[in-house]
């Protein structure tokens, strides 16, 4: 009989592993036992006359590094080839984050530690960068999903437009009793309503600029000059704008999480076709002009 | 005087068909039709709608041409074969009156005309004539009876009667915020008894969303002119409070049709008797009590066009003496039964499974007819497996001959429960709407009878005594299953007799914590969530499926119920007598022991919960707060299989949006934004393949299926009238259509061709769509990827792992063996 049928019982809820910790590290794992043995045939490997690109472990480092940079970079089409078959993209990122970590031992040992100023090693520095970029994304990518998820509420972006345009139209409504004065000023709250930050403007200071912000302070402020029967209207309009500051810089943090999960991207992804080309005129000229 | 061999009345499908039967026969003929075009009802169809060719499976057998299509496509096909072979029509011809008999019939017009016939076949259906509004001022000609085209109408203050479907339809249709109707729908009732489910709602969306309103246990008083002079009309209404005037430019009253009856009895034509659905007393051959007339059509029962076109070439041939015609039908069952190894002719098979098959025992032979058409006979030899234990499926076998095998222990297959002829297997799937429970072998060489689900619930909604025979039959064999082994066979039988079934709905609780009683519950359908109230609070202990069973904890605690046990969604349990169970058990100390290790993990989880009540941490709060809102806010506890994102690892990508649409003809399946979360928990919009899908619930041509995954699908036969989308309860169905093909990956990715991977936007599709030439809106929904060697793009494609695919028995599932 099957007993497990009739003894089913709660364990804990949904445990998703992510890519940082996909199949239990396995691909840091691997990116470790790499590292390790490169360093320690780096080490024993007493190549003549002094550790170089040249040599014949130069070559199978770079050529392991070369090969691993085009695969790394193949992350961009695999991610947006939806073909049949059994892979997952979440092995992909794992292999993709420490692989390409690993490259920080492997092309540094490639170069023996000599540097100077040329296509070698600026194809060097590109690499670095580009790894020193995907870091910040990994950072980016494991702290800012969370405050995300705190910060909408379950609201999506949409959702979020939406009340804001509900809003403004109770603001207008709201605000025929107003003085002309105010009327402006509601207005303008209305219709300068720029909900995206700038590239490096700050969530508040974008807040603080806002004319939502402004609207609500000088409103508030005349509300509690205002003539009794004045302030009643006066009231009931700060406190829409209130809320209207408020859902923008719930709406401003979400636009500028998705940003911050984006921007390191822009960095990443040229600097990565950079990389190629110089990887590339470094490789030809290695062979060609030596 | 006109004198013909036949005459028809009514030109619809079966008066047509019947028509164009007798012009190809040479007969001569009249077809005596009201209006100025043929089949009126059809004509009067609202634009564009889409007409169905059911039942599928039965051939049509007339001169006329009827494939399903648009109501226009159909029209123009029947006015050029009408024309092609010549069939006799007579427009305006408004019948007041027939008598005489076989042989000398006369008809009388409206006109003063009459036409003499040998005989008359009547096919006037029942929507000739609509129930018209009967009030002061309805003769404006701004009422109207009928709606062809609801875009016709814009800016105008719109009221409608009546609360059936055909107005309810017709309200949506003018209700569309583009055309600035003022719509309101006045309904005499509370309620709308009589309208589809689907409708209903849709009307009440409609509301919500402040597209119409509608009053009920209103009615129309009268209409008069009002306002301010000019040509303004108010209606004037009888509502709950009091009268009220509303501004009117149209009304639209669809108050339903009466048939003829009082014409039709005119003529001499019995009745099967006084009610309003009774039909006229008919031969096989469709022969009225007064010989020589003949009825056939809606007004003989039959509302499908196909059967009423059949009916129509059928009864000229039974006129002109064709006493042989099979029903259309025959050739399909023939083949049905061709590799059977007895010769038996079509009728035979079907009263031999009737009689054999034990819950088929009380269906008729037309049924019997129309369920074999879609059903599926097997032939199986000794040891073929029938069925696999976690096949989906969730159709019933029935045993015509030859026996089958259950293997009921999955470790050995070897033990095995034998089901003999006459019996019938599988309706554990069909009515928890989970997975085979157990593998099936033919024990001998076996003739087997496979109905499919909708057959299945059809027969059972439609011919009682199969209901209440699969009824016992699944409550024997989950009783069985249970308690088989532990039991002897009487007390398996007295706990049967006093079984009852008792549906409950989400939220119900069957068993009361603190309680006494021994009753035992078996959950027959939907699931069940076992809570516990500790320190004030309600805490989730266990999440049971359909198949299981609960309440049997009380025999080991003196009868008190030890926790709270609710439905957690629409579910039916079965309430066994727990004192026959203590009877038993205090008889036999060996079977106490028994059915102790048997429940002994669920003991040591309660007693472990118990001893450590006082300190339980808000871990447990978290645990039952998580769990309550998935299964009973997200509906997962009908769910077989969801998507669920992990929203710390959610960088918002959308790359599962933009997957699901790659690998679906360019339109994603699932919205991943919308929806709830709890907890870091997110329930994105998209499909979870319920257990008893809602979207099966009226699914006009048969489209939505349960694939062999467990998906739920939608097939090509979607015909885009959007019921599903109206009966989702979670809103992951969509109507839209095919997007243009894009250009490849690597063309967008090197040289910037097309709008590039995930759902191309409304631009790129206006731009690259030739003109006119969008496709149909069909029904969209997730299939799981089905046919897709990797499973589920939108999982697969998740960067991070915060997308996952989940099957509720599984994450809130831990066989407790000596964990708890």
């Amino acid at each position: 009989m099957a007993r497990n049928d009739h003894m089913r019982t709660s364990g804990l809820p949904i445990s998703h592993e992510g890519f940082l910790g996909h199949k239990r590290y396995r691909y840091l794992k691997i990116a470790i036992i790499v590292s390790i043995i490169a360093i320690i045939a780096y080490v024993i490997s007493d190549v003549k006359p002094r550790p170089n690109g040249g040599t014949w472990y130069g070559y199978i480092l770079g050529t392991i590094s070369a090969l691993l940079i085009v695969w790394l970079m193949m992350l961009g089409i695999r991610k947006r080839a939806m073909t049949s078959g059994h892979w997952s993209l979440k092995a992909w990122t794992s292999a993709h984050v420490y692989l390409g970590a690993s490259l920080l031992v492997l092309a540094t040992l490639h170069t023996g530690f000599q540097f100077g100023i040329n296509i070698h090693t600026l194809a060097y520095a590109l690499m670095v960068i580009v790894i020193l970029s995907g870091l910040v994304g990994i950072y980016y990518y494991a702290t800012v999903p969370r405050k995300m998820s705190d910060n909408r509420a379950h609201r999506s972006q949409k959702d979020m437009l939406d009340a804001i345009r509900a809003l403004n139209n109770e603001l207008r409504e709201a605000a025929q009793p107003l003085d002309q004065k105010y009327l402006k000023d509601v207005t303008s709250a209305i219709r300068q309503t720029k909900i995206k930050p700038g590239l490096f403007s700050s969530v508040d200071s974008a807040q603080r600029q806002c004319a939502t912000t402004r609207a609500a302070r000088r409103l508030r402020r005349a509300a509690s000059k205002a003539e009794p029967e004045m302030r009643r209207p006066l009231e009931a309009v700060t406190a829409i704008l209130e809320r209207k500051a408020a859902l923008l810089l719930r709406t401003r943090r979400h636009i500028h999480s998705k940003k911050l999960l984006q921007l390191w991207l822009y960095i990443h992804v040229p600097i990565s076709f950079a990389l190629l080309a110089a990887l590339a005129a470094h490789i030809v000229s290695v062979f060609f002009y030596w | 005087m006109e004198s013909v061999k036949i005459a028809i009345v009514g030109s619809g499908p079966a008066g047509l068909s019947a028509a164009g039967r007798a012009a190809a026969r040479g007969l001569s003929h009249i077809l005596l039709e009201k209006a100025p075009h043929l089949s009126d009802t059809i004509y009067k169809y609202q634009r564009g709608k889409y007409i169905m060719a059911t039942p599928d499976q039965l051939p049509i057998r007339s001169d006329i041409e009827f494939k399903a299509g648009s109501r226009e496509s159909i029209i123009s096909r029947w006015d050029q074969d009408a024309a092609r072979l010549k069939v006799n029509v007579k427009h305006g011809a408004d019948v007041t009156a027939i008598s005489g008999s076989r042989g000398a019939f006369t008809i009388s017009l409206a006109n003063g005309e009459t036409i003499r016939s040998e005989y008359i076949v009547l096919a006037v259906g029942v929507q000739g004539n609509p129930n018209k509004l009967r009030n002061p001022g309805a003769d404006q000609p701004f009422v109207q009876y009928q709606l062809d085209d609801p875009r016709e109408y814009y800016d105008e203050n719109i009221i409608i009667i009546g609360g059936g479907d055909a107005a309810i339809e017709n309200a949506l249709g003018v209700a569309n915020p583009d055309q600035g109707n003022i719509v309101t729908l006045l309904q005499r009732t509370d309620g709308f008894p009589r309208a589809k489910d689907a409708n209903v709602q849709a009307l009440f969306k409609a509301r919500d969303d402040g597209r119409l309103d509608f009053l009920t246990e209103s009615s129309l008083i009268r209409v008069e002119r009002g306002g301010s002079g000019e040509s303004l009309w108010v209606a004037i209404v009888d509502t709950k409070d009091g009268e009220a005037r509303l501004p009117c430019d149209r009304i639209i009253a669809r108050l339903g049709a009466a048939p003829p009856r009082k014409f039709v009895e005119a003529a001499g034509v019995e009745f099967t008797g006084p009610d309003r659905e009774a039909f006229p007393v008919l031969t096989p051959q469709y022969e009225t009590t007064v010989p020589g007339l003949y009825v056939i059509g809606a007004l003989a029962g039959f509302p499908l066009i196909k059967h009423c076109m059949n009916q129509g070439h059928d009864v000229i041939e039974f006129i002109s003496g064709n006493r042989d015609l099979l029903p259309p039908d025959t050739p399909l069952l023939e083949a049905l039964f061709e590799l059977a190894p007895v010769r038996r002719s079509v009728d035979e098979w079907l009263e031999y499974i009737r009689s054999s098959v034990d819950v088929l025992n009380d269906v008729s032979a037309l049924q019997m007819r129309e369920f074999l058409l879609g059903s599926t006979i097997h032939y199986k030899k000794r040891g073929d497996i029938v069925v696999s234990r976690n096949d989906t499926g969730s159709s019933i076998f029935a045993i015509i001959d030859g026996s089958v095998a259950v293997e009921v222990d999955p470790q050995n297959p070897r033990i095995t429960v034998p089901i003999k002829k006459g019996n019938i297997f599988g309706e554990l799937g069909l009515i928890s709407g989970r997975r085979r429970t157990a593998t099936v072998r033919a024990a001998e060489p076996a003739m087997l009878l496979e109905i499919p689900r909708n057959a299945t619930l059809k027969l059972m909604a439609s011919v009682p005594g199969v209901k209440r025979r699969m009824d016992r039959i699944s409550m024997e064999r989950q009783v069985g299953q249970i308690f088989g082994q532990l039991m002897p066979r009487r007390a398996i039988e007295e706990i049967l007799d006093a079984a009852e079934i008792i549906p409950l709905k989400g939220g119900d609780a069957f068993i009361q914590e603190g309680e006494r009683s021994t009753d035992i519950f078996i959950i027959r359908s939907g699931s069940v969530v076992v809570e516990k109230r500790i320190g004030g609070k309600d805490v989730f202990l266990s999440y049971v499926l359909a198949g299981n069973y609960v309440g049997e904890m009380s025999l080991f605690y003196d009868g008190l119920r030890t926790a709270t046990v609710r439905a957690a969604i629409k579910s039916e349990v079965v309430r066994l007598p727990g004192v026959i169970f203590e009877r038993f058990l205090e008889q036999n100390p060996d079977l106490y022991r028994e059915v102790e290790r048997l429940v002994s993990s669920r003991r040591k989880l309660n007693d472990y919960v118990e001893a450590k009540r006082e300190s339980f941490s808000s871990v447990v709060d978290m645990h039952t707060s998580i769990a309550r809102f998935l299964l009973e806010e997200e509906g997962l506890s009908e769910a077989t299989d969801a998507l669920v994102i992990d929203e710390t690892l959610c960088i918002g990508c959308d790359n599962c949006e933009k997957a699901c649409a790659d690998i679906h003809e360019g339109i994603s399946r699932l919205d991943r934004e919308a929806g709830n979360s709890y907890a870091y928990i997110h329930v994105p919009t998209s499909c979870r393949h319920c257990e008893h899908p809602h979207c099966m619930t009226d699914c006009p041509p048969d489209a939505i299926h349960r694939g062999p995954d467990g998906e739920v699908f939608i097939d090509e036969k979607c015909i885009g009238c959007g019921n599903c989308q109206r009966y989702c309860p979670y809103g992951v169905i969509q109507m839209a259509s095919v997007p243009p093909e894009k250009p490849g990956l690597l063309s967008w990715m090197f040289f910037g061709a097309g709008p590039g991977p995930g759902e191309p936007n409304k631009d790129w599709i206006a731009k690259s769509r030739k003109k006119e030439s969008e496709p149909p809106k069909l029904a969209v929904k997730c299939d799981m990827c089905s046919g897709l060697k990797g499973g589920p793009a939108c999982v697969r494609a998740c960067p991070t792992g915060a997308a996952k695919r989940i099957s509720p028995d599984e994450y809130l599932s831990l066989a407790t063996d000596g964990k708890a």
